[in-house]
């Protein structure tokens, strides 16, 4: 736990080298410690995901949000910028991946760091937090209500696909966190993913919430539901608690 | 969830915008998804904008889908008033 803290925007290189927008929040200590990537949300690069990346911070992490938008809207605000990228078509996969893992290299360069990375995303974020776990060498990784990591996206969606094809790629232990009443994804959804990695032997673990939905972590929305939240939080922090920690000597 | 999908037109309008100013718009998006700003968990949501002039330059609705489908048969009302010679095209 950290409550002094050093907090901004910073330039880090991404996906075909592209130098790219984040926000990066560190606790003003000296020690060696794990970094975390926050994937934004579909709306984009706003207050709420740097709320989250400031959390993570306090909890004792280097924390970087990249913005994901930057490319469509430099210095835009989000929402505008979120509406942006939404009319071109959506940020690409392989880009998400790139902007990812320059986010990953960044983290790794800092001097507190002990080499170790996790990756969290929310809503649009869940499913791309799954997608970089399986194509980069991370330590950890958590889906919150990621849609289409398994299931079939309705028919003319961009760019989207779901990613059972890549699951047995899966290269970090996730932490997926689920509410019973959303239906996307939905807990037979929730059910094949756990299925599917287990018969993969890939280390996870779910939990999903009675009399919730889609979206409880956002204390903003209405569909912020706080028990789901409190104790979400307290199992992401014994999660990366596990796997982001420093070795002992 | 996050719907991804975006419904697009080609418009010639105009729009009051930011800072209450009035600005020609080319593009409208439709999209049903997570508002920014309304209170609910998803809202039919329309964005009037002119791309050649920058991201900001976009006039934002958000609308619970019983509003949204008033709003479409409003329109539709008001054009099916308007005496043919009005209109000239369609």
């Amino acid at each position: 736990m950290s409550d002094a803290l050093t907090t901004g925007l910073v330039g880090m290189s991404g996906h075909n080298g592209d130098e790219i927008e984040a926000y990066l929040a560190r606790p003003d200590t000296s020690d060696n410690r794990g970094g975390v990537i926050i994937i934004h949300h579909l709306p984009g690069f706003d207050r709420a995901s740097k709320e989250i990346t400031r959390r993570f911070a306090e909890l004792g992490y280097d924390a970087i949000c990249p913005n994901l938008h930057w490319r469509e809207a430099p210095g835009a605000a989000p929402d505008d910028a979120a509406a942006t990228v939404r009319a071109a078509g959506g940020v690409p996969d392989a880009r998400l991946v790139g902007d990812v893992g320059g986010a990953a290299t960044y983290l790794r360069a800092l001097r507190t760091s002990n080499g170790k990375v996790g990756v969290i995303g929310y809503c649009s974020g869940g499913r791309q937090s799954v997608l970089a776990a399986c194509n980069l060498d991370l330590d950890a990784a958590v889906d919150c209500y990621g849609a289409f990591v398994t299931g079939t996206p309705p028919a003319g969606m961009p760019m989207r696909t779901n990613l059972v094809d890549q699951l047995p790629n899966l290269r970090a232990p996730l932490l997926g966190l689920f509410g019973k009443e959303d239906a996307h994804p939905s807990p037979e959804q929730v059910a094949e993913l756990d299925e599917i990695l287990t018969a993969h032997d890939k280390p996870h673990e779910f939990h999903s919430y009675e009399d919730t939905g889609h979206a409880f972590f956002a204390v903003d929305r209405p569909a912020y539901r706080v028990a789901a939240a409190n104790d979400g939080w307290a199992k992401i922090a014994d999660f990366y608690g596990r796997y982001l920690a420093t070795a002992e000597v | 969830m996050c719907t991804y999908d975006t419904v697009r037109a080609s418009i010639d309008g105009s729009a009051k915008g930011p800072g209450g100013s009035w600005f020609h718009v080319t593009d409208a998006t439709v999209y049903f998804d997570h508002p920014v700003h309304a209170m609910a968990g998803h809202t039919l949501n329309i964005d009037l904008a002119a791309p050649a002039v920058g991201p900001g330059a976009r006039v934002a609705v958000e609308l619970t889908a019983e509003s949204a489908r008033e709003l479409v048969a409003a329109i539709q009302a008001a054009l099916d008033a308007v005496p043919a010679s009005l209109c000239l095209a369609r």
